[in-house]
């Protein structure tokens, strides 16, 4: 599992725009690589450079040690699977799987047996005569695979390779690919904007903005730990409450949240001091609901571990999603009579009645455990 | 009335939106095309009057060796011409549809600037550039004079022609050419790179192939005209560049024969509708994509 890829200190420009800003990456060899991001955030340029249809303003990118930089398309052991998927139209799907080979000179009969075998392996045998006119999205999707991953590449770049699909395909093919990334054991580097995309099929996940990285880590590191607010923001939905620390023990921190009136408990230090401002992610799932009642005393619930956080809220808004449902609750916040934070909590319907029966308007508590919630700096 | 002017309720006062044009279009289109016609069947019978006997001794006349030959040059002339505009104009369209945006326009103006000159103007400066003591010989004796490279004796041959036919028709060619090119998905050029092609084999086995519908009409818009060109081998070509609406012209004019010539130009019209009708029937023929 060495590198495969680096990118070093890559910039490209386009006039007086920075697409790409000064980037340091390195993919090992056999990882399905994310770069995920906004549009305009400079990931379909860094994968543009990679299969080397753009050429970088400074810096260098090296394939297996070897400086690839400014080598032509042709000369570069990666394939691409196209966002409009670019199957040629006029050629049939095996004249299309056969076509990178053909340009490699490989003899006619070793063309037709590989690109045969690259036909099974997207389940399209029996689809070799047809036009491309006849094929539907989710199958030119999988004609421009076959395609690329005939001519035995290195790498596999996959640009945005789902977004033209319906919901449904869509998730059908990102287990399929998954199951053929592993089949073929070639390191694939994808750009999507769209997160579920990444976090399901990605090992490793690059977020961008504004031409720089912001964060590379696995799905669930990307998750649990963001390093950032914007990757919090990007990746998922998330609460964020403005403080700053008020007490820092060896093993927990407690934290003022002035929007919320309340202080909560950490259950790890922030290393930092009282001054510095901080951020206290929360993810919706991982926030709890209970009924408040009339009364306005915090409920002192059984086995409650310490530094459980608490505060009251008012539910604004309810969204049934099926398996779950998403509740859009307004804190009371520190002052009475003004409209205080809003929180966004997820609770899975576990039963096919909801035993509580939360409503519109109704007074709640949303609680928290110590180890919930992550501290931000940026 | 509001309704006036709703199509669907309105129907006969939209059509009388077709009787100005198509009166114009009878008048000055089908009318004198069906008198020429008539002509083609008719005989001379005074210095100005012409009797229809339908006789068809014009055609029988027309498709004697002398004119067939004329016919057969033409044919020969035009087809050449519009290969070498095909070779000239492809990468210059490619060039165009590869431009930046705002050096497109530009470059689409520098084509089409010539259309808006005087075709006679055009031929004329023509033969400033390639008669003897033309631009191109100056050019050519003072650079390469000392090498024994003379003037070239460029003017009033088939030479001067096909230059001529090839200079003047270009447009022809690159608009629809560019149109074609400029549709094509960029990144199916792209895949075919990624997929291990030269810039030049990316071009001829996937550019050129979808370039087919551009290049066909291209074809036909450039043959039709050149067929018919009549200035150039006139005024550059010399007594053997006679195309077949020289031809036409002197029946009309110094041989007074009318009967003649509308048969000569009714054979011509005749050819190129079967051309276009062939090219129609061949585009019907391939699967729409």
């Amino acid at each position: 599992m060495g590198t495969i890829i680096e990118f070093r200190n890559i910039t490209k420009r386009f006039g007086p725009v920075v697409a790409v800003d000064d980037v340091s990456l390195t993919i090992n060899e056999g990882e399905f690589f994310a770069l995920l991001g906004p549009s305009g955030c400079g990931k379909t340029t860094l994968l543009r450079m990679l299969a080397g249809f753009e050429l970088p303003t400074r810096g260098q990118i090296f394939i297996d040690g070897k400086d690839i930089s400014r080598a032509p398309p042709n000369r570069r052991p990666v394939n691409m699977v196209f966002q409009s998927y670019a199957v040629f139209p006029h050629l049939s799907v095996l004249k299309n799987i056969e076509y990178g080979l053909r340009m490699d000179g490989v003899p006619a009969a070793e063309r037709r047996a590989r690109a045969e075998a690259a036909l099974s392996l997207v389940q399209l045998e029996g689809y070799g005569e047809r036009m491309p006119d006849q094929l539907s999205g989710g199958q030119r999707q999988r004609v421009a695979l076959a395609r690329a991953v005939v001519k035995r590449p290195r790498v596999l770049l996959l640009d945005e390779p789902l977004s033209a699909l319906d919901a449904k395909l869509r998730e059908e093919l990102r287990f399929e690919m998954s199951a053929l990334q592993d089949k073929l054991g070639i390191t694939f580097v994808m750009v999507t904007h769209d997160q579920d995309e990444a976090l399901v099929l990605a090992t490793r996940c690059a977020v961008m903005n504004k031409g720089s990285l912001m964060q590379v880590a696995t799905p669930a590191d990307l998750y649990e730990f963001p390093a950032s607010r914007l990757v919090a923001d990007f990746i998922g939905s998330v609460n964020l409450f403005a403080g700053n620390v008020r007490s820092e023990e060896a093993n927990h921190a407690i934290i003022d949240l002035p929007e919320l009136g309340i202080s909560a408990w950490l259950d790890h230090g922030t290393g930092t001091s009282e001054t510095v401002q901080l951020w206290l992610a929360l993810r919706p799932e991982k926030v709890e609901l209970m009924k408040r009642g009339t009364t306005d005393r915090p409920p002192v619930m059984e086995g409650t571990p310490p530094g459980y956080n608490v505060a009251a809220g008012t539910i604004l808004d309810i969204a049934y999603l099926g398996s779950e449902s998403v509740y859009d609750i307004r804190l009371d916040g520190p002052e009475t009579g003004k409209e205080g934070k809003r929180i966004r909590v997820i609770r899975p319907n576990l039963t096919r009645w909801d035993q509580e029966d939360f409503t519109w308007d109704e007074p709640v508590w949303i609680g928290w455990h110590a180890e919930a919630a992550h501290i931000l700096q940026q | 009335m509001a309704n006036e002017l709703d199509w669907h309720r309105n129907k006969s006062g939209f059509a009388a939106l077709l009787g100005p044009p198509l009166g114009w279009f009878l008048l000055f289109f089908a009318v004198p095309m069906a008198v020429v016609w008539a002509y083609s069947f008719g005989t001379n019978s005074g210095i100005a009057d012409i009797e229809i006997s339908g006789t068809f001794a014009n055609y029988a006349r027309a498709l004697e060796p002398l004119y067939l030959g004329i016919l057969g040059k033409s044919l020969a002339f035009a087809a050449l011409a519009t290969l070498i505009c095909l070779i000239v104009a492809f990468p210059v369209a490619l060039a165009i549809s590869f431009a930046p945006p705002q050096l497109k326009t530009w470059l689409l103006i520098g084509v089409m600037l010539p259309f808006w000159t005087n075709l006679l103007i055009r031929t004329y400066a023509l033969i400033a550039i390639l008669r003897d003591e033309g631009l191109l010989n100056m050019a050519l004796t003072s650079a390469f004079g000392w090498a024994g490279v003379g003037p070239l004796a460029i003017m009033n041959s088939n030479m001067a022609v096909m230059i001529g036919l090839v200079y003047v028709h270009l447009p022809f060619m690159v608009l629809p050419l560019y149109a074609a090119l400029d549709r094509l998905d960029r990144s199916l050029i792209e895949a075919a790179l990624d997929l291990g092609a030269g810039h030049v084999r990316a071009i001829f086995t996937i550019v050129v192939p979808l370039a087919v519908p551009g290049i066909l009409s291209g074809l036909l818009l450039t043959f039709i005209p050149v067929l018919g060109s009549y200035l150039a081998p006139d005024l550059l070509g010399g007594p053997d560049s006679q195309m077949i609406a020289n031809v036409i012209e002197r029946q009309f004019k110094r041989a007074n024969d009318w009967p003649f010539g509308a048969a000569l130009a009714f054979l011509l019209m005749y050819l190129t509708l079967f051309g276009i009708a062939a090219q129609a029937m061949m585009q019907r023929k391939r699967p729409v994509d």
